[in-house]
């Protein structure tokens, strides 16, 4: 199953700033299936997608060669359903960064209203203690960036352009 | 200007009830952590992000935990922390209350040590 939970990045400013797109579509079974006859997106897939955001805002801080994950999820409200038909603009800034972990605050609007708020730590997984391997497949991680936009907004605290990230390349030579 | 121990304890307060999910009440100065307010090790670093940012401090990892003195071969015996591994404890945590756990020094009991008074004293050392 594929766990996507952003359709793109619209804008990223490293080490600053993720934006990025949910639209919430019929399509998807989870909308249609989750609560019958009133149609959203349940709110633990919108804190996924804010995490899948700025999980790879601070990943990209370390040039990728740190295994970042969703550790603890902080302050949440949700404050409207996001609901077959919505698009969802989710931004997340970077608020903290710490030798073994980072946090950011995430807001999503919905329509030029606040859909929801979140704040979200992360943890740097430490090779050996749990886990031996990487997180994804040769090559998936920039494949994902790559049909998600990122790389066609992404700019470095200069504004210039990201150039190639070595530990992408490594995962897929 | 130096903050005092009770302007020091409600920001610590404060950030164990928003990191731990307890209430006021349960954070007192002799509650442990781990114990007491059931902190897990994942939440040790969410608390260290807090006090960070409300002291404007920074937390070098080794200093609230001294896995180093832990493990080290020179300092624990058969999983008994020795007489130089709590001299060293002491050095580096004089802020700590040791005095429970020289009693049985096991590196399994240490995690559950910490109390809030001494964080409070940690952080105290730390914006002096």
């Amino acid at each position: 199953m594929r766990w996507f939970w952003i359709d793109r990045f619209t804008d990223f400013v490293s080490g600053q700033c993720a934006k990025g797109l949910k639209n919430v579509t019929m399509g998807e079974e989870v909308v249609d299936g989750f609560w019958p006859d009133f149609p959203i997106l349940p709110s633990t897939l919108i804190i996924e997608g804010m995490a899948q955001l700025g999980g790879i805002l601070v990943a990209e801080h370390h040039g990728f060669e740190k295994q970042v994950v969703l550790a603890k999820v902080g302050k949440a409200s949700f404050l409207r359903p996001a609901r077959n038909g919505d698009q969802l603009h989710y931004t997340v800034k970077l608020d903290s960064m710490q030798d073994l972990g980072a946090t950011v605050n995430a807001v999503s609007h919905c329509d030029g209203e606040i859909q929801a708020e979140v704040d979200l730590m992360f943890a740097f997984l430490e090779q050996g203690r749990f886990t031996d391997g990487p997180l994804f497949g040769p090559g998936d991680l920039r494949t994902m960036l790559r049909m998600m936009n990122f790389f066609a907004v992404a700019v470095d605290s200069d504004g210039k352009a990201v150039e190639e990230y070595p530990a992408l390349r490594d995962e897929n030579p | 200007m130096a903050l005092d121990r009770n302007e020091i304890f409600e920001k610590v307060q404060e950030a164990l009830v928003e990191a731990l999910g307890v209430d006021d009440d349960d954070v007192t100065e002799g509650a442990t952590l781990v114990g007491d307010l059931g902190a897990e090790s994942i939440d040790f670093l969410d608390i260290v992000f807090k006090l960070e940012k409300a002291f404007s401090i920074t937390i070098p990892r080794e200093e609230l935990s001294p896995e180093d003195v832990l493990t080290n071969s020179d300092y624990v015996q058969d999983g008994v922390v020795t007489g130089d591994g709590i001299a060293e404890l002491k050095r580096r945590m004089p802020w700590a209350n040791l005095s429970e756990f020289e009693k049985n020094p096991r590196v399994q009991d240490f995690g559950n040590l910490l109390t809030v008074g001494d964080l409070v004293g940690y952080v105290g050392s730390k914006t002096e």
